[in-house]
């Protein structure tokens, strides 16, 4: 077969035919019945949603590849907790228990005691991770914003105990963070945080 | 006489590396187009651009422990996937890759087709049954009940592409849609096209056909009592029908490996050809690329709807086809 019928003499009035018919039946239905039909018919509404999933593959993608890639956070983002220290190096904490009162979870824990020079300081600053719920009120509680939430959200425990944040571990993690803190503190009180 | 026969064995091992690795890439393709479709990105991690997902997939699989139901059938509930990826396999035999391109060139191509998808049903209806579960026997039930109306449809909306033909022979197929885009039969037989696309997507239980599978009714149907390997089998043998009855839509409306451009004075003028298996393959990614779409966009249909479809539907339309064709050919009109 080199040619099929469609496109010789006889092929081309037969496609003729076909379109008539075509037309006459869809004029038809649209006509007798209603409209919903022939979108029926036609999957129309279909073929409008198949459209929607198309555009979609050409949209920018939503994904933000975690290891790599992180959201922005917000510098009121209320991670892990920190103690700071002053710019002179003195720890800020004056063991005034105002947070542990505050925290509506119980997970802090301090104990205190006079220090040589006759300030008072804490001796135990434990804060217990598995029972903070991250409310950021012992950060209000506190008068010489000594303990603060940082933005620091992806901590983790191998084993037990490690969820007991004692008070070496969180003046490390202030002083470490102490500049974004600090600036931090300072965008919050100019209203620009 | 060895020498035949070792043809033959590397004709086999080649179709089979061919599947498998369309297979592999088809699952991967699925998952980013499918992703893409959502607005992610889709596996990426694993190789350059995720190319090596399906296959770190497919190693874990192998590690994984194959769990017997104690209550189970231990003999059909090991065949039943082995029977759905014989049959997935077994039916390439007969499908022509470009001109005498062919394992089987048998004359009847399309009787064998469709009795070897009619069979491949029973690993999916063995499995539900053997899992004694109940929503593995749910899963093989409604499985059963589509498959039989759909191969009803399916098989109707053929009989127009054989009287087109007048032949079952796949490669006469082919050849009877020589003459360019405008001789491929899905123009004469646009609703059979339609009909045959819907019926596909029903017997390869992909969405939003796949009632049989329906995650978030029956867990996952006929599999869930499967793991590992045989979970595996299952698998490649519902990506491997993919990818068959696309190369079945491909070979009987859009002309299988001929050329679209064949025939027009301006493109013979053209010093290079796309060689033939590749607009078969060419039209296959377009069918699969079809399903994947589909599958993104639409829910899953009820399940008296689907039965409404494939018995309201497809059977008549395909029915009244088939009547109007023959006259056609009768009248000599095409």
């Amino acid at each position: 077969m080199d040619s099929c019928g469609i496109v010789d003499g006889n092929g081309r009035f037969a496609m003729m035919i076909y379109a008539l018919i075509a037309v006459i039946i869809v004029g038809l239905v649209w006509f007798v019945f209603a409209r919903g039909l022939v979108q029926t018919v036609l999957m129309t509404e279909l073929l409008r949603g198949l459209l929607v999933t198309q555009k979609t593959t050409l949209r920018r993608k939503e994904t933000i590849q975690f290891p790599d890639e992180s959201l922005p956070v917000s510098n009121r983002f209320r991670g892990l907790l920190a103690l700071r220290r002053y710019p002179n190096g003195e720890e800020r904490c004056i063991g005034c228990k105002l947070c542990e009162v505050t925290c509506p979870a119980l997970a802090i824990t301090i104990e205190t005691q006079p220090r040589d020079d006759g300030s008072r300081r804490t001796t135990r600053f434990d804060i217990d991770m598995f029972k903070c719920i991250n409310c950021g009120l012992c950060e209000q509680a506190c008068p010489v914003d000594s303990i603060v939430s940082t933005p620091e959200m992806h901590y983790v425990v191998t084993s037990r105990g490690q969820n007991i944040m004692t008070k070496d571990k969180l003046l490390e993690l202030g002083t470490a963070l102490e500049p974004k803190l600090a600036l931090d503190r300072q965008l919050i009180h100019e209203g620009e945080g | 006489m060895i020498e035949p026969l070792l043809i033959t064995l590397l004709k086999i091992v080649a179709i089979l590396a061919l599947v498998m690795l369309l297979v592999l890439y088809l699952i991967l393709a699925e998952r980013k187009i499918m992703g893409y479709m959502q607005g992610r990105v889709g596996p990426n991690r694993v190789g350059p651009l995720g190319m090596l997902q399906t296959l770190a997939d497919g190693i874990k699989f192998l590690h994984k422990e194959i769990i017997i139901p104690v209550q189970s059938d231990y003999l059909l509930f090991m065949m039943a996937p082995m029977i759905s990826l014989i049959c997935a396999f077994t039916v390439w035999s007969v499908v022509p890759i470009a001109l005498d391109w062919v394992l089987a060139d048998i004359d009847v191509g399309v009787l064998f087709v469709l009795a070897l998808t009619s069979l491949g049903s029973y690993g999916i209806l063995l499995g539900g049954w053997a899992s004694n579960s109940k929503y593995a026997f749910f899963g093989a039930m409604r499985s059963m009940a589509q498959m039989i109306s759909y191969e009803i449809a399916l098989g109707f909306s053929l009989v127009p592409v054989l009287l087109l033909a007048g032949s079952m022979n796949l490669t006469d197929i082919v050849l009877g849609q020589q003459g360019g885009l405008f001789c491929w039969y899905f123009l004469p037989l646009f609703p059979v096209f339609i009909v045959f696309l819907i019926a596909a997507l029903a017997e390869t239980n992909r969405a939003p056909f796949d009632i049989t599978e329906g995650e978030s009714e029956i867990v996952a149907g006929y599999q869930v009592e499967y793991s590992g390997f045989i979970f595996a089998m299952f698998f490649i043998a519902e990506y491997a029908n993919m990818i068959f009855v696309s190369t079945m839509a491909s070979l009987f409306f859009l002309g299988g490996w001929l050329s679209p451009v064949e025939g027009v004075s301006w493109f013979s003028e053209v010093p290079f050809s796309v060689p033939p298996p590749v607009w078969l393959l060419l039209k296959v990614f377009f069918f699969l690329y079809m399903f994947i779409w589909v599958r993104a966009t639409f829910p899953r249909y009820r399940y008296d709807q689907l039965m409404m479809v494939g018995w309201k539907v497809c059977i008549p339309i395909s029915v009244i086809w088939i009547v109007v064709v023959s006259l056609m050919v009768m009248g000599g009109l095409l």
